[in-house]
């Protein structure tokens, strides 16, 4: 306890919960209380945020470099694991925690307007503060166990709300398919723990980060394998190669879930984990270089995918691997502030994407296929503007938001290894490519929207214009935190982190990898801006080029190499490889085993057994037939036979009874007379 | 003596009551002879008194009073067996026999 707000850290995942558990009985009692479940839900985020600034106000002011712990309850108390629930605030749960309440608070209010006509209005909302308790719950704890529990249960709510819309089997399956795709990454994380747990002792970050430079050998085999299980725990929550398949088919959830859980807060979770672990991975230098390594191929490879991709939510899905490829290159080459920075910024911007495209599909009636939209910018203004501001965020065009993260990123990376950086760079301009190819397609040029919803094309409700808005202007600011040095700025966001990143990497004698090498020149980093903004600007200007100014060329580019754009269309066969290798065979198992069960387990065992105790019961009855009751009834004969002569006398006739009597008293008589005669003579 | 013809007469009552016992069917009739064989026997009482004491005059008494509340009840189960089975004959009388 630190006597200050800090501790009402516990006051945002309590809010979020009461709000899961008012909304979850309205959606059970009344369902049709619409105005109350907004309240509610939205109601609760507000108050969320509010106290999250509160918490991180009275954090910055105890100028702590410490990570404040508070325990609230034992939980597993075994033998020397002794797991408490417990919150931990310091630099790196607090930026979480703002950008989970933050961008939840506004998604929160622009679902009201977009899911208003939903008949599980009351249940979207219920599922929606879960999730947002779950993910608190995860950047606030203060264990593996806790980070854990609040792991699991952002997957539970991110498989509620892609399957949100049930009565479509595609929706469910592809709940299904993101749900099982997690727990491959679970597995992961579960080793992880074990092995942490078995190496140091604990599982509280603080012991665990304590005792790791003592108990694992730096660079040893242990180290290396528990951080590449957490980077694959990371691998599947944060949609990463080999396990990212599952997030475009997520977006068949409604569109305000796919910006809060699958583009800001979720996601990104995997990124987190490597921040809050960024001692291990320092630890760990082949680990750190497959984090990095995998971030650069998965960025370059999902946005090669987005560039053909007809579904405006797909290539925004693309999009979010790509960037959180960027991400994990970051904290991969031990640039763990330029990871998190971009985090943010990607949060800020991809959540306004998503959003804008949300408000796009429901001005068109529910329309997502690109090719069925065009020239929308007058009719939209409003989300066609703050979508502008997103994408050139995303694009990385100075001073948004995304120049300043994504530029960190590169530098830091450049410093590292030249080759990653060369494909992060090839990724930068085709991000820049593949989002103005969307906005060219949806916004301007010809519009191709079908007759009967041109006539219903209406700019959204303030509702969901104004978190919009508010994101459009985070989008633009949101970098300014981290202006960096050699522009004139001070990087503010990379000092604020400094005591969970670089503190504890000087504190210890191995030195991270990442710091080892020398910083680079002004004129390196000079250079290396203006290469990463003039590739966006070709990148723009080939969108340009290919979907306004020569609309036919992207077909006849198509028609010159149709075996590759056929595979870029098919996203690189990667499902369907996935099918032919784990799913076909998991069901082929699945054959095998329902054979077996309805051959040998049924046929054999039950049928068997059936007959068995059939023909047991047969001897049996005829041994109780025959034998046993042969014997009770010949007893019975014989006693009756051997009793007729008395049944005989039984007349039932009073006087042969007393005809009896008298004879057998004649007979006493004459027999005693006859003695007394012969004694008296 | 006196002894020897009433002893014959008391054996010959007492052998026409169980007689009639043992061959009639009338339930009454059975019940008569029974009285029949019991003052009978008072008379042998009464006869071998003279000679062997008060005693047997004494017992006459006992068999007067033993009778007579034999002749209560009897007669009783005699009516009750009547209204029972509209007969007082003893051959409706078999329920002691199986079947």
């Amino acid at each position: 306890m630190t006597g200050t707000a800090v501790d009402l850290i516990w006051l945002p995942p309590a809010l979020a919960l009461l709000g899961f558990v008012l909304n979850g009985t309205l959606a059970l009692t009344r369902p049709t209380a619409k105005t109350l479940v907004s309240v509610i839900g939205a109601g609760v985020l507000l108050a969320a945020f509010a106290a999250s600034i509160a918490v991180f106000s009275a954090f910055v002011g105890l100028h702590a470099d410490e990570p404040v712990v508070l325990r609230y309850w034992s939980w597993i108390p075994v033998g020397t694991l002794q797991g408490d629930v417990a919150l931990q605030v310091d630099q790196l749960s607090l930026v979480m925690l703002l950008v989970v309440t933050g961008v939840g608070s506004l998604i929160h209010l622009f679902s009201i307007g977009y899911m208003k006509e939903d008949p599980g209005y009351a249940r979207y909302f219920a599922y929606l503060n879960l999730f947002v308790f779950f993910m608190l719950v995860l950047v606030l704890g203060a264990s593996f166990p806790v980070m854990f529990v609040g792991w699991e249960g952002v997957g539970l709510c991110s498989y509620l709300l892609i399957g949100f819309w049930y009565n479509d089997a595609a929706n469910a399956t592809a709940g299904r398919k993101a749900f099982i795709m997690n727990r491959i990454g679970d597995f992961g994380f579960m080793v992880a723990m074990f092995m942490i747990f078995w190496s140091t002792g604990s599982l509280d970050f603080g012991t665990v980060f304590t005792h790791a430079p003592n108990a694992l050998a730096a660079g040893g085999r242990t180290v290396t394998v528990i951080t590449l299980f957490l980077f694959l725990g990371c691998t599947g929550k944060s949609a990463q190669i080999p396990l990212y398949t599952w997030l475009p088919d997520a977006m068949a959830g409604p569109t305000p879930v796919s910006a809060l859980i699958h583009a800001a807060t979720m996601v990104t979770a995997g990124v987190y984990l490597v921040a809050r672990c960024n001692l291990l991975f320092a630890m760990a230098p082949v680990s750190s270089a497959v984090v990095a390594g995998v971030g650069a191929l998965t960025a370059l490879f999902a946005a090669t995918i987005a560039l053909k991709q007809w579904d405006i939510k797909k290539v925004l899905a693309y999009s979010t691997i790509s960037q959180l490829g960027y991400m994990f290159l970051g904290v991969g080459t031990g640039a763990i502030s330029a990871g998190m920075f971009h985090l943010i910024t990607h949060a800020f911007f991809k959540a306004l994407l998503f959003l804008g495209s949300g408000s796009v599909i429901h001005a068109l009636s529910g329309e997502q296929d690109m090719r069925k939209m065009g020239a929308l910018w007058a009719k939209i203004p409003t989300t066609a503007k703050t979508f502008l501001a997103g994408t050139l965020a995303i694009a990385g065009i100075p001073p948004l938001a995304g120049f300043f993260s994504k530029d960190e990123i590169l530098g830091k990376t450049f410093e590292h290894s030249p080759g990653l950086w060369l494909i992060g760079f090839i990724t930068a301009g085709l991000t820049a490519l593949y989002m103005f190819r969307l906005v060219f397609m949806t916004f301007f040029g010809r519009s191709r929207v079908d007759h009967e919803v041109e006539h219903h094309i209406h700019e959204s409700p303030k509702t969901m214009t104004v978190p919009l808005m508010i994101l459009a202007v985070l989008s633009v600011i949101g970098g300014w935190i981290g202006w960096p040095a050699a522009l004139g700025g001070s990087n503010r966001f990379e000092h604020f982190l400094e005591p969970v990143v670089a503190a504890r990497s000087s504190e210890n004698s191995w030195s991270a990898h990442g710091a080892a090498v020398a910083s680079h020149s002004a004129e390196t980093e000079y250079g290396l801006m203006l290469a990463s903004v003039l590739i966006a600007l070709v990148g723009i200007w080939l969108a340009y080029q290919l979907y306004i100014k020569n609309p036919a060329t992207p077909g006849k580019l198509a028609a010159s190499w149709p075996w590759l754009y056929r595979i870029v269309y098919r996203k690189y066969y990667v499902d369907e490889i996935y099918d032919a290798m784990f799913v076909n065979r998991a069901k082929d198992l699945g054959t095998a085993l329902g054979v077996f069960d309805a051959r040998i387990v049924d046929r054999l065992g039950v049928d068997g057994t059936g007959w068995l105790t059939r023909f047991t019961s047969d001897v049996s009855i005829w041994w109780d037939k025959w034998i046993v009751d042969g014997l009770v009834n010949f007893a019975g004969r014989v006693v009756q036979i051997a009793s007729y002569p008395v049944r005989m006398l039984q007349t039932g006739l009073f006087s042969s009874y007393a005809l009896l009597i008298v004879l057998g008293v004649i007979i006493l008589l004459g027999y005693y007379g006859h003695r007394v005669m012969q004694l008296l003579r | 003596m006196l002894l020897s013809p009433a002893l014959f007469i008391s054996a010959v009552l007492f052998t026409l009551g169980v007689a009639g016992v043992l061959f009639r069917r009338n339930a009454i009739v059975i019940f008569m002879c029974v009285e029949l064989m019991l003052n009978a026997v008072n008379l042998t009482f009464v006869a071998l008194a003279q000679s062997l004491g008060m005693g047997g005059q004494v017992f006459v008494f006992f068999v007067m009073a033993v009778a007579a509340a034999e002749a209560a009840v009897g007669l009783a189960i005699i009516l009750a067996v009547y209204r029972h089975k509209q007969s007082v004959s003893l051959q409706t009388m078999n329920l002691l026999k199986d079947g």
